[in-house]
């Protein structure tokens, strides 16, 4: 009789946890080491997002001393008097600053460079304070002719408190040494290093002429949070109207931790690739795991168990592992972050108190998890198509496993996810876009590249060769093989690392050699006109040449196409401040036409049109196009102006390059000052010239290149140190990934050396076998990574850093040889312990 | 009283598609198990017997034909149900034993009658061990158990859920001749008590020979089916 009753099956989730504990034994060492390619990931993303939270926290916290006052109101040009006397009456307490760049001579060492002078007056700051050495000169500095001295430039000129420096035309005594000004970064001090001096002596320094870039700046303390509410309403219209930029304490707090968002995302994406790279370990890892599973399911399902709830148990038993692994992650990450702040100190604009964040570890915890399932869920599909024929059918095994659609729908998600993540830290679509589609490019790539090898070695492996050799070579495509999985993820660690230092040394590279050849070393600027001939010959005098030397006036945007600027908001702001504007007959080296024509001088018949020509870009941003009107006001003069062309420019050159050029005939009696560039051959001459120069024109400032090339030196290496200690969560990662790779396909080969050792195969030709795979896997996957890392650098460097990229073959060499030797110690050290052995113990262990 | 059939295999056959290639297996089976019955398949190797036994035990799906296991028909049901319907009706008896390898004997037993949500599946499981005499190997794990000990832990598992039917595959195939001649009288004799139908897949005639009947198979077809008439 037929009833096709099918009998109901119940079985709970206790059930499936205890059978996912019950697997997982004998294994679990090999699952936590499989989850461990994520431990470091999670472990960089957890200490990033502490470090964010405790970093935003403590810039709410200290912004009051950011600022050092309620309000700041800041200018770059003299402010009206009418708009003088209405702000001279705000605030319970002021303070004023008058900021600019200018050269400082130590007169006891003869030293001189450029600095930032601030002039103050007043008790600023009101939050916080100047920190000096000693302590008491912050606030008594202002008594009479002294300066506060930053404690890197004192250092560098051998200076002491007591010391005379002159700025301008007036002599200081040094009466502290700057330590820290308010709001400013450890990088700031030493890119432009501050003296403070008081307001009150100027004027005496003769640096205030036309021409000078001051900022004014106005600072206001307010004990009542409501006036300074009802102030800023009353007052903001006419402000902005004035071109007087406003900060509050909440303005600061904002932007302060905008620019923070952007370097914690920077991190973040760092750290997300290190655990990418471990995902794709767990993804393999899994996938190996499950096929040695495959007997087990197979039994379970002859014994009557469902495919669904086989697959339960296998998710149970990778969730609960990625669970470990993200607590450890998030664990070790907590440690990790108390670390942060000592690599980013030179950066930072506040002390940082860091204390454990709860969220951080809450979102590294669930990021783990998600990771370490949806990463496994390709292979733990293929649960459910384990057929129950296995388990009599030693050889079902190798049937094709129909398509899974499902599989794809897991792929999607992947895409999605790190999608969606990029998304979060960068916030913008194409980055985001841009970064997934390098990942998988890179990915693809390296995949391709893997069949490639895997496809050559099958086709044209020597018959000749060795034994030992041919058996190597064909480990690496043999079933089981981890080929693929090693040259992605040694290749992707390699790409990585190799990119992030090929950026490096292009940046370097590209300064360095804007310092050789003919190229000037020195730039002056803010030669006043009067002064221009005396400095050309006291510059011939010393036998230098006169480069690049051109004029510069200041200029505003009164109205394009004949709208007034205040009329149309969308580009108010980027055209409504001051212009530095040249004229010159010919188009200089950096600069290219790209539309329109270029026109070298105003043609003489009277109302003929005046050709200006813009930098593309500033176009762009102020909305200008070819044929458009622009009327400049140059100083209280209106110029009408066509935009006759638009160039590119090479900002990257060193010269003297501007946003707008205007042809000769219509600036030269405009009030201008100067810049010019000369090379100087030697320290020496570059010493005693630029002391000549600032003790006779003190107005003017010098730039060095040396010194330039020495800041960016010391800038990059402190940004390559915190990208390094990023990138070494990579590294960490790419040998965990490698190690447990390498551990996986020991299982694999286990048993064929023991076959080759009964066979009479000895110690040594088994690890010359081993060491043959691994050596030209290594080769092969770490070649493709630094492929992929020179080309992305080199398109880098062509479309994106406008310099030419020559590989440093050195470093490539060290970098190939560490990774290479790093794969085959690892790979042959792990057959060493199966050797050492004897088979019938390890045959006996592993059936 | 008529005798209850218990397996019924009606025009049976099994193909396999390779490509544009197919590869017939097993051709118009026919033949019917009753309750309580013990039957061998033989045939030489590669004749389809281990596809036959896959096919009756519901492991997989005939191409044509029906097979029905104990009043159900497997064909038309998904593998899913057939699990159920293996869980409730079926016990297994493997050639490696297939023993679960990070479960220990005792574990091993309880599995099938967790799977049917058996609350005392522990005390059960012990009392097979005891049967099969290994209550003293309870807690050690397969590595950690002879050939012989390991299959008669299987024996346990396949008697675990009381099943209507139990398919061995060449259950003596991995051991040696004095543990196999143990093993199939501890088969034997559990069978006799728990009076389940029993289907040995063998190439060892002697074994074949303590059936009630022989069914010979050979390129896929049976050639003979044949009761035998025990001596007693």
């Amino acid at each position: 009789m037929v009833n096709n009753e099918i009998p109901k099956q119940k079985i709970g989730f206790s059930w499936l946890l205890t059978m996912a504990w019950r697997d997982s034994r004998k294994n679990r060492s090999r699952l936590f080491l499989f989850i461990s390619s994520i431990v470091l990931g999670i472990a960089a993303l957890v200490a990033i997002y502490s470090f964010k939270d405790n970093l935003q926290r403590d810039i709410d916290q200290q912004a009051k001393e950011l600022t050092g006052a309620d309000l700041i109101l800041e200018s770059r040009k003299i402010i009206a008097d009418t708009i003088l006397k209405s702000i001279e009456k705000l605030g319970d307490d002021q303070a004023q600053e008058r900021a600019f760049a200018s050269m400082v001579y130590f007169i006891k060492s003869g030293g001189s460079r450029l600095i930032q002078v601030k002039a103050l007056q007043g008790k600023y700051p009101f939050y916080g304070s100047i920190e000096t050495q000693p302590i008491a000169a912050a606030k008594s500095f202002q008594k009479g002719r002294n300066a506060l001295v930053d404690q890197t430039l004192m250092l560098q000129y051998n200076a002491k408190v007591g010391d005379s420096i002159k700025i301008g035309n007036l002599n200081f005594e040094i009466s502290g040494k700057l330590e820290k000004a308010p709001g400013q970064t450890g990088i700031a001090a030493s890119v432009a290093p501050i003296v403070y001096i008081p307001l009150q002596y100027l004027a005496e320094t003769g640096l205030t002429q036309i021409g000078s870039r001051i900022t004014y700046r106005y600072y206001y303390q307010f004990r009542s949070a409501e006036i300074l509410e009802s102030t800023l309403k009353n007052f903001e219209p006419k402000f902005e109207k004035e071109g007087l930029s406003i900060e509050t304490v909440e303005s600061k707090k904002e932007q302060t931790g905008k620019s923070f968002r952007d370097l914690s995302r920077f991190l973040a994406l760092a750290g997300f690739i290190a655990l990418l790279l471990g995902c794709i370990g767990v993804g393999s890892a899994i996938h190996v795991y499950i096929q040695e599973k495959l007997s087990t399911i197979a039994t379970l399902r002859c014994l009557g168990l469902k495919a669904k709830h086989a697959f339960l148990i296998y998710v149970t038993q990778i969730a609960i592992i990625g669970l470990i692994g993200a607590i450890l992650g998030a664990f070790l990450g907590t440690l990790i972050q108390f670390l942060l702040p000592l690599v980013l100190k030179d950066f930072l604009p506040v002390e940082i108190n860091m204390q454990i964040s709860w969220l951080a570890i809450a979102q590294g915890i669930i990021l783990g998890l998600i990771i370490s399932i949806l990463f496994a869920l390709p292979s733990l599909l293929a649960v459910r198509k384990i057929s129950p024929l296995n388990a009599i059918r030693a050889s079902f095994e190798n049937q094709q496993i129909k398509r899974d659609p499902l599989k794809w729908l897991v792929y999607c998600l992947m895409l999605v996810f790190v999608f969606g993540f990029t998304y979060l830290q960068m916030k913008s679509v194409i980055q985001t876009v841009a970064f997934t589609l390098a990942i998988l490019i890179a990915l693809l790539l390296l995949m391709l590249l893997s069949k490639l090898l895997l496809f050559l070695v099958k086709k044209f492996l020597p018959e000749t060769l060795s034994y030992l050799w041919r058996q190597g070579f064909a480990n690496l495509y043999r079933p089981n093989n981890q080929t693929l999985m090693l040259t992605v993820a040694i290749g992707l660690s390699t790409t990585f690392i190799g990119t992030l230092f090929f950026i490096q040394n292009i940046l370097v590279q590209r300064v360095t050699l804007s310092s050789s050849a003919n190229q000037p070393n020195m730039v002056m600027f803010d030669i006043q006109q009067s002064q221009k001939e005396e400095l050309n010959k006291l510059t011939q005098a010393y036998n230098l040449p006169l480069m690049n030397q051109v004029p510069i006036i200041t200029m505003r945007i009164e109205e394009i196409n004949g709208k007034k600027l205040g009329a149309d908001s969308s580009k108010r702001n980027e055209s409504r401040g001051e212009i530095r504007a040249t004229y010159q007959d010919t188009l200089t080296a950096a600069e290219k036409i790209t539309e329109g024509v270029w026109t070298n001088k105003v043609a003489s018949t009277e109302n003929a049109p005046i050709y200006v020509s813009l930098e593309q870009t500033y176009a762009k941003r102020i909305n200008v196009k070819l044929k458009d009107k622009i009327l400049f006001n140059v100083q209280g003069m209106l110029i009408p102006t066509v935009v006759g062309s638009i160039r590119e420019v090479n900002w990257g050159s060193f010269q003297t390059n501007f946003r707008v050029v205007f042809p000769t005939g219509v600036l030269e009696a405009a009030p201008q000052f100067f810049v010019l560039m000369t090379k100087v051959p030697s320290k020496e001459i570059s010493a005693k010239y630029q002391s000549d120069v600032v003790t006779k024109f003190p107005n003017v400032s010098m730039i060095d290149l040396e010194l330039i090339l020495k800041l960016l030196d010391e800038l990059l290496s402190k940004i390559s140190f915190v990208i390094k200690f990023m990138a070494g969560f990579s590294m960490a990662t790419g040998w965990i990934v490698l190690l447990s790779s390498v551990l996986t396909s020991k299982n694999q080969r286990i048993k064929e050396s023991i076959l080759l050792r009964t066979l009479g195969a000895s110690k040594k030709q088994i690890l010359i076998i081993n060491a043959v795979e691994y050596f030209f896997l290594g080769v092969f996957a770490t070649a493709a990574g630094l492929i992929l890392a020179l080309t992305g650098s080199w398109l880098l460097a062509k479309f994106s850093f406008d310099a030419s990229f020559s590989p440093p073959l050195l470093p490539i060499a060290v970098l190939f040889g560490t990774v290479v030797s790093l794969v085959v110690i690892t790979g042959v050290s792990s057959t060493r312990g199966i050797l050492n052995q004897p088979p019938l113990k390890i045959l006996r262990n592993e059936s | 009283m008529p005798l209850e059939t218990i397996l019924d295999i009606k025009n049976v056959s099994k193909i396999y598609q390779s490509g544009n290639h197919s590869l017939t297996v097993l051709k118009d089976i026919n033949f019917s198990i009753t309750k309580g019955e013990t039957v061998a398949i033989t045939g030489p190797s590669g004749s389809g017997k281990t596809t036959l036994l896959g096919l009756c035990a519901g492991l997989d799906q005939a191409s044509t034909g029906s097979v029905t296991l104990n009043g159900i028909q497997l064909n038309t049901l998904t593998e899913d149900q057939r699990a159920a319907v293996r869980n409730q009706n079926v016990g297994f008896i493997f050639q490696n034993f297939q023993l679960l390898p990070t479960l220990t004997a005792l574990e091993n037993v309880m599995v099938p009658l967790e799977l049917r949500g058996e609350k005392n599946s522990k005390i059960h499981a012990m009392e097979l061990l005891n049967k099969v005499g290994l209550a003293d190997r309870a807690s050690h794990y397969p590595v950690q158990l002879s050939g012989g000990e390991q299959q008669r832990v299987s024996l346990a598992r396949a008697f675990s859920n009381k099943p209507a039917l139990l398919f061995a595959d060449e259950p003596t195939g991995n051991l040696d001749a004095e543990t196999s001649e143990k093993i199939i009288k501890l088969l034997f004799d559990l069978n006799k008590d728990a009076g389940t139908t029993l289907i040995i897949v063998t190439h060892d005639l002697d074994l074949a020979e303590r059936t009630n009947r022989i069914i010979k198979i050979k390129g896929g077809e049976i050639i003979t089916n044949e009761s035998i008439a025990h001596g007693k």
